[in-house]
């Protein structure tokens, strides 16, 4: 028996923007200025762009979680069926990008209920509301089920269903399936179909993938770099007409391809079978915890000039494998073995090599760049490598140059890494460690979460590092890049953690 | 580790989780309170006996007891050994060397001092570990009425632990895939103590926004989706520490020893 | 050609300044109690040994390490800027400490309110307008006094009074530097990562640029 006011007899909202602008406080320019925009209620819409071109700001306006006068300087006009959109915050549902920074409390079915409690709907409403939300959106776990211990795409699925618990005549989506595995982003698609079929709410998603979204809005809204709308239209038209500006601006646009660059291997016959391998795994087990090994018997090799791709689903042990393999996690089982062409003099067992040893033959970029920055400025950031190994000033100033002209971070030199956006701070953290030119590279996730063009631009340099003679080792869950540079594969499967004695 | 189990309460055999953690933090604050105002041994030693049964019946494992319980273990005896070496002066002296001077005041006072600090420690360790903090939250805001904002935007921050401590793992990686985890340990765990504080405060904002998506910190008159009940059960944990607070000051007054520390 | 009405020189020169504690306030507030807290009890697990070893030479000297503790409160009211925030997150530090474990029980709670006061007083003498370097330091002054009275009162009740007065004057030069200097310190630092953007802490920084 549904509650009295189910989703299904919520009418949607409408939007009116009328000259819109926000600027935020502390910055000169406007994120988003001049905006001339009416939506229906009931429509389904994506809404495209280029970074910067305030398509956040204005889904969190809408939300009314911009702040007041003293956090920026609003322009315009921005009403939700009329009212004001901090006078309508109960009707607007919002989910953001990073699943972990959604979770507000530690069981499930508190999280979805913590929605309605503040918009002060009596308690046995509240439950009735929580298990009807929790079936919109397809989770099906007990009420008490930690938080912390569900995927991301299960986070997302949650957010969803504590925003449909208010029952919002308006759902916005900013990017809610950019930082998720290809089964998250599945579920997460899946469940705002069934939702979508469920209610006649007003939905807008922000998105560069836009092959998930195409079927499921009816409309598409490209805003401009400028402020403005660029592009309105039903999505085929605007796709077609709008297409290849759309890819250059960084939007996935199914049916744009770009050529990826050749792969030329040096003569000498690096990579492949032939050469000697770098790094080695042999019948090696990995744990992240001491004793709960993820993955084991391992056999794997690491050939100069050659991609190895670690695949397999979340939680398989991808990154506790490429971790170890980088001597920064000891391996529970079985051994790590440098080639005497990677160890040069130090022992065969990275594990053992001290941090600066590591530096010039094993360099790792981690998922989140941001764990790996420790200066001040991009420019101080990019000499900490080269510093640790006692190189001479002006040797590393000239290391430095170069790489900010290849990563074009040339115009960030003196920023802080902390500011950058997903794409530059990316670029810098593969930066960082080409600055000490190891032979091996490790990468964790590197196309996680990218848009297009720092997609491309990513695996432009990888193939540039690969034909130069360096040994790469990729985990990733983006297909199109294991496509498109490993050479081999190793696939992990589900793990069954085994606790072990060792 | 220890601090990702704040997040989650350690079960016992009796059932003194379900005990609303407004009545755990009243007993354990009536009992500490009481037992402050004196510094005798008898005051402390009666405390630590009832306490110790009383351990017992909740059934906790020894080891989970004991790990935990640690630090206490550890200041009690140090805190005893100061106040033996810096205590004030009384009776015969029995060593003197620049400050320190051992009394036969500052080993009474010691003696004292060591079984106080178990005495406060030991329960108010066995309570909280029982504690679930979303519980406390609504027993806060709900029983003791203190601003929900503030309680529930506190439990928010609290429930990130998780996340600092997996954070800070990586971070430490991060240092040594970078370099520089080699020499200068104070220098580096500063580091990332400050990298740490900054991914906090992003997510915290980020969080924030988030709550506030959903409605948080609107004028509306919140309702709560739990009960935090407050009953017989919750009234006889404090009546018990008022209890044993009151035992041990009877006994120490009735054998003379009270000894009022602002005297 | 769209209308735009510009409001009178808002944020360019002087923004509005509010003492309404806003969502945000609260949960950055927590966040910096908790992980200072953390920081705090990893600092305390490692370094309890040691001090319970050296403590027997070290006559009050031990209060040197006090400012570790005091960090959250100065911390906090620098950066939130808000009646009540140095209390706020010292007291949420306090509890996070108390949860987890340790040998002050339920008087933790007790000596976070304390502490908290003490910087929130400095703090409150300079209206909440003032965030310069001297107040931070004054306000570490002030916990470290607090933390100094409340150890004295609580758990060394029975000393000499030269070990007190080491006590105090130690807890008060780490309250300054540890907690004052350093929180300070750590602010701009903040500030300059852009992580404080919603504060005035930040935007500070980011004129000065």
């Amino acid at each position: 028996m549904t509650s009295p006011s189910s989703q299904s007899s919520v009418a949607g909202a409408s939007i009116d923007a009328r000259g819109w602008g926000w600027r935020h406080a502390g910055r000169r320019a406007f994120a988003v200025s001049g905006l001339d925009l009416r939506i229906e209620p009931g429509e389904r819409i994506l809404l495209l762009g280029p970074s910067g071109a305030g398509k956040s700001t204005l889904l969190h306006a809408l939300a009314g979680v911009l702040g007041g006068d003293d956090e920026g300087e609003q322009t315009g006009e921005l009403r939700i069926s009329g009212s004001r959109p901090d006078a309508a915050r109960g009707q607007v549902g919002l989910v953001l990008q990073d699943p972990d920074s959604q979770v507000i409390l530690a069981r499930v079915g508190d999280d979805v209920a913590f929605g309605c409690e503040n918009l002060g709907v009596p308690r046995d409403e509240i439950w009735l509301r929580v298990a009807d939300a929790l079936r919109m959106v397809g989770l099906d776990l007990p009420l008490n089920h930690p938080t912390s211990r569900l995927s991301g795409g299960q986070k997302q699925r949650l957010a969803l269903a504590g925003v449909l618990a208010m029952r919002p005549s308006l759902i916005l989506l900013d990017e809610p399936t950019a930082n998720l595995d290809p089964d998250g982003v599945r579920e997460v698609r899946d469940s705002v179909a069934r939702v979508l079929d469920a209610t006649a709410a007003t939905f807008v998603v922000i998105e560069h993938r836009v092959e998930v979204w195409r079927h499921l809005v009816n409309r598409v809204v490209v805003l401009d770099a400028g402020g403005g709308v660029a592009a309105d239209g039903r999505p085929d038209e605007v796709l077609a007409i709008q297409g290849e500006r759309l890819a250059q601006a960084g939007v996935w646009v199914p049916g744009v391809r770009h050529a990826l660059p050749a792969r030329h291997r040096m003569p000498g016959g690096n990579g492949g079978a032939a050469s000697a391998p770098l790094l080695e795994a042999q019948n090696l087990a990995v744990a992240r915890v001491k004793g709960v090994e993820v993955a084991r018997a391992i056999d794997l090799r690491v050939q100069p000039g050659a991609a190895l791709a670690l695949t397999g689903p979340n939680g398989a042990g991808k990154s506790t494998l490429a971790l170890t393999l980088a001597g920064l996690l000891k391996p529970s089982d079985g051994r790590v073995v440098a080639g005497p062409d990677l160890a040069r003099g130090a022992s065969a067992s990275p594990i053992d090599w001290k941090s600066r040893l590591l530096l010039t033959r094993i360099g790792t970029v981690f998922q989140d760049p941001e764990h790996q920055f420790v200066a001040g400025t991009v420019r101080a950031e990019l000499s900490v490598g080269p510093k640790a190994l006692g190189v001479a000033d002006a040797e590393i100033a000239t290391r430095v140059d170069r790489l900010l002209a290849r990563l074009r971070l040339d115009h960030l030199a003196e920023a802080n890494p902390f500011t950058l956006s997903g794409g530059e701070k990316r670029r810098l953290s593969v930066a960082t460690v080409l600055a000490s030119a190891p032979r091996v590279l490790i990468l964790d996730e590197p196309t996680f979460g990218q848009d297009f063009r720092t997609w491309q631009e990513i695996v432009i340099l990888l193939t540039e590092l690969l034909d130069e003679g360096t040994a790469l080792v990729a985990v990733s869950h983006d297909p199109e890049f294991v496509a498109a540079i490993a050479d081999d594969r190793y696939r992990l499967d589900a793990p069954v953690p085994v606790v072990v004695d060792r | 580790m220890s601090t990702v189990s704040a997040t989650i309460a350690a079960p016992t055999k009796n059932g003194i989780d379900r005990v609303n953690p407004v009545a755990k933090l009243g007993a354990a604050l009536v009992l500490a309170v009481v037992l402050v105002l004196t510094i005798d041994w008898v005051s402390a030693a009666v405390a630590l006996a009832c306490e110790l049964v009383l351990f017992l019946w909740v059934g906790l494992s020894a080891r989970t007891f004991f790990t935990r319980t640690a630090l206490v273990w550890i200041a009690a005896p140090a805190t005893g050994l100061t106040t033996l070496l810096y205590g004030k002066a009384a009776g015969d002296v029995y060593w003197s060397i620049g400050l320190i001077q051992i009394t036969d005041g500052s080993i009474g006072l010691a003696i004292a001092t060591t079984l106080r600090v178990l005495a406060i420690g030991l329960p108010a360790v066995v309570l909280f570990i029982t504690v679930d903090p979303t519980d406390l939250a609504d027993g806060l805001a709900q029983v003791v009425k203190l601003p929900a904002r503030f309680v529930l935007g506190g439990l928010a921050g609290l429930r990130l632990v998780g996340l600092f401590l997996d954070d800070w793992r990586a971070l430490e990686l991060a240092r040594r895939a970078r370099g520089i985890a080699d020499g200068h340990l104070l220098r580096r765990l500063a580091g990332q103590a400050f990298a740490l504080l900054v991914l906090s405060i992003r997510r915290g904002s980020k969080l924030a926004t988030a709550m506030e998506a959903r409605g948080f910190g609107a004028p509306t008159q919140r309702t709560w989706a739990r009960i935090s009940p407050f009953g017989w059960r919750e009234w006889a944990l404090i009546g018990l520490g008022l209890a044993i607070a009151l035992l041990a000051v009877g006994v120490s007054i009735a054998t003379g020893s009270w000894n009022f520390v602002l005297a | 050609m769209h209308a735009t009405n510009i409001l009178l020189n808002s944020s360019t020169n002087r923004t509005p300044r509010s003492l309404r504690w806003r969502v945000v306030d609260i949960v950055v507030a927590s966040v910096i109690g908790v992980a200072s807290g953390l920081i705090f009890i990893v600092w305390n697990q490692a370094s309890n040994p040691l001090s319970a070893v050296l403590s027997p030479v070290l006559p009050g000297l031990q209060a040197l390490l006090g400012g570790g503790w005091l960090f959250a409160a100065v911390l906090g009211g620098l950066i939130i800027r808000k009646p009540g925030a140095a209390l706020f997150t010292e007291l949420l530090a306090a509890v996070v400490s108390a949860l987890v474990g340790n040998e002050w029980g339920a008087l933790t709670l007790v000596s976070g309110v304390v502490q908290g006061i003490g910087a929130e007083l400095v703090f409150a003498l300079f209206l909440y307008a003032n965030y310069r370097v001297y107040v931070a330091i004054l306000a570490g002054v002030g916990a470290g006094l607090a933390l100094a009275i409340n150890d004295l009162l609580l758990w060394y009740p029975g000393s000499s009074s030269e070990f007190s007065t080491i006590y105090v004057a130690s807890a008060v030069v780490s309250g300054a530097v540890l907690a004052g200097l350093l929180s300070w310190l750590a602010m701009r630092g903040l500030a300059r990562t852009g992580a404080l953007n919603r504060f005035a802490a930040g935007r500070e920084i980011t004129r000065e640029v």
